[in-house]
């Protein structure tokens, strides 16, 4: 594994969004505008703003992440950029670090505007420290990035892409707690949701907005989840295809 | 025969249709060699199964010595696609530095093929504002870091000015001179005079092959147009 390939492509791919200034201030404006919707839309019930904005602090890095990758990637493999490198000498391994490199650096970036936001003159109030908040954004991030680099593999076109956002990850935000309780859930609905990686991140952002009990357990899930998902992410990276 | 291309009885099939039937060729080191044919004869799949990156059959296919594929040969090919695979979201010079840092080559190196192609002065314009001649010259450029000592070019002069195309001819030729291979495909016919040897391909067979002279000679002709119909109305 070479250190100078994977930071490599994720210098590439942070210079391909530098050239792209307009969807850097849309991952970062975008979630800000959302936050400050949401604290007028619910200024007569501060609790449910302080529920679901801290929740949302989580989940926006995922939702934007995923729909990113899924877009880049099937770039890469429909521009034919994809084939190119792989018959260069780096491994799928490395192109999928390297992605991860740049997204995690970009996540940070959206990670710290937005929970300044949300912290400073929205107001949120959180019992765990800013810093957890975001290493926690961070992780769903790439999460995101995991999952939208294996979907695109069963996308032909770029449309279809950005459909599998309601279709793969919409069902698992109305399953993870979000919205309702998961214990308020049919039984079905909750154990469909223990298998879902956004329940864990979800709870992990409760967990530190509420300053109560351990993250290591959602971490643990998360990173499992992470890491299946990269892995299943190398595999549809074809070096050789019909 | 360690170096150049060996092809055995390849056969390609894509969605249940035979592109190649069946396949014999072999290609000498240190030569310029042509694969011309009309669009649709199977140039870009034969490329794509010497590269590596198209699944095959039937067949073998050794490369410099090894199996098509071959982790071996990852630094030994320049590849050259006919959609010009490159990210056109970045300029010139970070194109050619990422594929640099891949191949672990210099930033001499990358200006060095820069010169080679004549895109120095626009190294810092996005690779997206470029004309179509000069984004192929670009993904030509990144196909020939490293100096490797095989080139596989599908159709790298389509849509050049004439000035330019005579340039990048020499260009081969030079790097031909110095050893290496290259295989070229087109489907302009009158580019076969600049090749040492020439495979002729209709509908995935090869029709005739040998040097552009011995071909006219053996069709009674000056155009190479002309020793390919001679050729399809025999068969």
């Amino acid at each position: 594994m070479s250190i100078r390939r994977i930071w490599g492509t994720a210098r590439r791919i942070l210079s391909q969004l530098r050239h792209d200034p307009r969807t850097i201030a849309l991952m970062i404006l975008a979630p800000c505008l959302l936050m400050t919707i949401l604290k007028y839309v619910y200024q007569n019930q501060g609790q449910v703003f302080q529920h679901v904005a801290g929740s949302l602090l989580g989940v926006f890095p995922m939702l934007v992440m995923f729909l990113i990758t899924s877009v880049g990637t099937l770039r890469e493999r429909s521009s034919g950029t994809l084939e190119r490198l792989l018959i260069l000498p780096i491994t799928k391994l490395e192109f999928i670090l390297g992605y991860a490199t740049a997204f995690g650096i970009a996540a940070f970036i959206q990670a710290v505007v937005v929970s300044s936001v949300a912290l400073g003159p929205l107001g949120l109030k959180i019992s765990g420290s800013q810093l957890m908040l975001i290493v926690v954004a961070i992780i769903d991030a790439l999460l995101g990035m995991a999952i939208g680099i294996f979907v695109s593999s069963f996308a032909k076109t770029e449309f279809q892409a950005v459909q599998f956002l309601p279709a793969i990850l919409f069902p698992q935000l109305l399953l993870s707690g979000l919205l309702a309780p998961r214990s308020s859930m049919p039984s079905i609905l909750r154990v469909i949701s223990d298998y879902l990686p956004l329940t864990y991140a979800v709870d992990a952002t409760e967990k530190v907005i509420v300053g109560r009990g351990t993250l290591t357990h959602d971490f643990v899930l998360l990173a499992i989840f992470l890491l299946a998902l990269l892995g299943a992410g190398a595999l549809t990276l074809k070096r050789q295809t019909n | 025969m360690q170096d150049g291309v060996s092809i055995c009885d390849l056969k390609i099939i894509r969605d249940g249709k035979t592109i190649i039937p069946n396949l014999t060729m072999q290609i000498e080191p240190g030569m310029i060699v042509g694969l011309l044919g009309p669009s649709g004869s199977g140039k870009t799949t034969i490329l794509r199964s010497i590269v590596g990156v198209q699944a095959i059959a039937a067949g073998t296919i050794t490369v410099l010595g090894y199996p098509a594929g071959s982790k071996e040969l990852r630094t030994r090919i320049g590849y050259f696609t006919q959609s010009a695979s490159i990210y056109t979201d970045l300029t010139c010079i970070e194109n050619l530095r990422y594929f640099a840092q891949i191949l672990g080559q210099s930033e001499i190196s990358v200006q060095e093929v820069l010169e080679l192609v004549d895109l120095t002065k626009n190294q810092k314009q996005l690779a997206s504002s470029l004309s179509g001649g000069e984004r192929a010259r670009l993904a030509l450029a990144t196909a020939l870091l490293g100096k490797p000592e095989l080139l596989i070019l599908d159709e790298p002069t389509v849509g050049l000015d004439p000035v330019l195309r005579r340039d990048l001819w020499n260009l081969f030729h030079r790097l031909a001179d110095q050893g290496k291979t290259l295989l070229i495909s087109s489907h302009v016919m009158d580019e076969a005079d600049r090749c040492d040897s020439l495979f002729l391909l209709r509908e995935g067979c090869a029709l005739a092959s040998g040097t552009p002279v011995d071909l006219k000679a053996s069709a009674n002709t000056e155009e190479m147009d002309e020793v390919f119909i001679s050729l399809v109305e025999k068969t």
